[in-house]
């Protein structure tokens, strides 16, 4: 018996129908050319390794010539972004651990004294290290740049410091990360991502499964009301969340040797308002799909961004200003700062909260609108 | 609400309900006595369904109001929804919990007293113990609509809104079933279903028929085929199909429809259909006048309403 030959009617019968199903999928057809078109925008635009102008405060103790020379270089450079000057190392440092700055540059008390009578004064950088890779260039230029900026200030007898080693020792401090170890950057950050994909994607299809399925209409007959649903579908994901959570922090531990400065009750405190805000925008999602492939499909558009803009994968400095605008809207931004915060920079609920408040206002807006959109009846 | 209050189960007036301006349920009145199984018949998307959604809160009407159960359809759906059990028409529960954990999931969702005892004794009447912890997707589509009913029926309420309870229910099952519901509103309860299967309209106490979203006729089976107002004779004999196509080309008949070895005309003016047989009384044919079915009714009631 010989089968039939392949029939390129009924091959173009498949064909047909699988184009006209993919118009009907409107959402399908919006991904196919957004997802590109964003990924185009994001690595084409937005991307850069080679972050420059990082915001420095500088802690001036000596306004000699020498030590203007300095900071201009900096200014100067494409690297440093000079934001402003310090009164006090404290404060120097509150802005530094919170992140406003990248670097502090602090020229010491009689600095120029110190250099004419060539004692080769220290000047220290410190650096916000958190991040190995948003800082690594631009330190790596600093020290050459330092050395110049002096040459045309070495007049007269001081000509002679002009030729040989600098005339003063630039230190640089990596806090937060001395050993420049990207695990110790990346492993916190696992855990927002890994909360992100997860409880964004399980809520999303958590209403949607109901609708596809045709099980709403039994659910809607009964006396269940809308917040008894909600609630009863996000608190086991809550759980599912901060199983994740425990299992990234026992790897980050034991097989990654993160350094765990702060508490980690902070940790699950800043965690909590964190998975509420990625429920609420899986529930949303849920309440705006008819299918679970439209659920995923939002879920997924959500996600890409903030792996991409959050400064997960990239400096977030690096990024131009509106990607970083977008980046600021984004929970996972603002989580990794929080998160690395408590496992690097030791902070404590005051700093934290200052990462999440905007979290915190994330999750609410969701939460609104969700429940707006959510129908109680099947129109 | 005691039961002296509100006569009525359900006692509602001028629903109406539009699709993307369609008009899909036409300001229809309903009133269905407490303790009656109410049947409700129309043809494929005439909008039972429809209705039925919005006897229970699940869909909002455009228009109209009334009562069920006593409680307000548009103020007190929470009310309402405690105390009537809508069995989908389309499978609804949760393919992927097995039947014991679907019965659990209802009775904890209505809050059924003895929680426990009421699942096994839903278990028990479907005569599926030994089987509860087979998972539902996996029960063939009758199972499926056994189960269904079960669990409407765990927090014992006052109203059942069955959506085609019987569809593709084998015979036995299905007279089981019918006994069941007779069984049950004797002891109270009323009972609003849909079907699409004559027999099982003329076990029920009184009916409704809609088309096109209006309600045509609406009282018991006598009544309504008094409402069609449609006269019936049946004829046997050998070669009734080439009789049938000559019938049916001839003025004054409105139906042929074939039943085993016999035909059933009918038509709604007597005379002119007794003119129209005319010419076929004679043998080998066996012509009889016959009471109408409620097959015929229907029929002839929608033709009406879908040429007016
Ligand atoms: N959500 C909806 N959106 C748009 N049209 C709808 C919707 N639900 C029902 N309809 C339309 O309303 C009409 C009535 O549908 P309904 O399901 O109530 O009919 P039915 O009498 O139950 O039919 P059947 O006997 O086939 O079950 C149909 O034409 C259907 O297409
Ligand atoms: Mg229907």
């Amino acid at each position: 018996m010989t089968r039939p030959p392949l029939s390129f009617r009924r091959f173009a019968a498949i064909a047909v129908k699988e184009f006209v199903q993919m118009r009907r999928d409107r959402l399908t057809f919006a991904m196919m050319v957004g997802i590109p078109l964003i990924q185009l925008m994001i690595f084409g635009f937005a991307i850069n390794t080679d972050p420059k102008y990082l915001p420095t405060a500088v802690v001036l103790r000596d306004r000699s010539p020498f030590a203007r020379s300095i900071v201009e270089a900096m200014r100067n450079s494409e690297y440093f972004q000079i934001v402003g000057e310090v009164a006090s190392e404290d404060e120097a440092r509150r802005m530094l651990s919170l992140g406003e700055v990248q670097f502090v540059l602090n020229i010491p008390e009689d600095f120029s004294r110190h250099i004419a009578r060539g004692e080769r004064p220290a000047v220290l950088l410190e650096a916000d290290a958190t991040d190995p890779a948003a800082t690594g260039n631009a330190l790596a230029a600093v020290s050459e740049m330092a050395t110049s900026a002096l040459r045309h200030d070495l007049k007269g007898p001081l000509a002679q410091f002009a030729s040989g080693p600098p005339p003063f020792d630039l230190r640089m401090h990596r806090k937060f990360n001395p050993e420049r170890i990207t695990q110790y950057n990346v492993v916190p950050g696992l855990m927002g991502v890994v909360l992100t994909m997860t409880m964004v994607i399980i809520t999303a299809l958590a209403m949607t499964r109901e609708r596809e399925r045709g099980t709403i209409e039994m659910l809607l007959a009964t006396p269940a009301r809308p917040t008894e649903v909600m609630l009863g579908k996000i608190v086991p994901y809550i759980l599912v969340g901060y199983v994740q959570l425990l299992l990234i922090l026992a790897a980050a531990i034991i097989i990654f040797q993160v350094p765990v400065e702060g508490d980690p009750l902070v940790l699950f405190g800043a965690t909590f308002i964190f998975i509420i805000a990625n429920l609420s925008v899986g529930l949303t999602f849920s309440t705006l799909a008819t299918n679970q492939l439209q659920a995923v499909q939002m879920a997924f558009f959500f996600f890409l961004p903030s792996i991409l803009l959050s400064g997960f994968m990239f400096p977030f400095r690096g990024m131009p200003l509106w990607a970083q605008w977008l980046g600021e809207c984004l929970p996972l931004t603002h989580f990794l700062r929080a998160v690395r915060g408590v496992f690097l920079k030791g902070h404590g609920v005051s700093e934290t909260m200052y990462f999440m408040w905007p979290v915190a206002l994330f999750a609410v807006v969701a939460i609104v609108v969700g429940v707006k959109r959510y129908r109680q009846t099947l129109d | 609400m005691s039961e002296e209050d509100a006569p009525f189960a359900i006692d509602v007036a001028g629903i109406t309900k539009s699709f993307d301006g369609r008009v899909v349920v036409d300001d229809i009145p309903m009133r269905v006595r407490r303790g009656e199984i109410f049947g409700f018949l129309g043809p494929n998307g005439s909008g039972k369904t429809t209705f039925l959604r919005m006897l229970c809160g699940l869909l909002r009407p455009d228009g109209g109001q009334g009562r069920c159960l006593g409680f307000d359809i548009l103020g007190q759906p929470d009310d309402i929804k405690r105390r009537v059990g809508y069995m989908t028409q389309r499978f609804s529960f949760y393919e992927d919990l097995s039947i014991e954990e679907n019965l659990d999931f209802i009775a904890r969702v209505y809050g059924v007293p003895d929680r426990r005892g009421a699942v096994a004794a839903g278990l028990a009447r479907l005569g599926m113990s030994s089987r509860r912890r087979q998972l539902a997707g996996t029960l063939s589509g009758g199972w499926k609509q056994r189960l269904a009913l079960a669990a409407c029926l765990l927090h014992a309420p006052e109203l059942l809104l069955l959506d085609e309870p019987t569809a593709g229910v084998d015979p036995k099952a299905r007279r089981e079933f019918w006994d069941e519901i007779h069984g049950l509103a004797a002891g109270g309860l009323t009972v609003l279903i849909t079907t699409h299967y004559m027999d099982e309209a003329e076990r029920c106490h009184r009916l409704a028929y809609i088309a096109y979203g209006k309600l045509l006729a609406q009282g018991s089976v006598d009544e309504i085929v008094r409402q069609a107002g449609i006269f019936t004779w049946q004829v046997q004999g050998p070669r009734l199909a080439e009789l049938a196509t000559l019938l049916r080309k001839t003025p004054g008949v409105e139906q042929v429809a074939a039943f085993g070895d016999a035909l059933h005309v009918s038509g709604s003016d007597r005379g002119a259909l007794a003119a129209a047989i005319a010419p076929h009384r004679r043998d080998p044919h066996r012509w009889t006048e016959i009471e109408p079915g409620l097959e015929d009714a229907f029929i002839r009631l929608m033709r009406s309403s879908g040429t007016q």
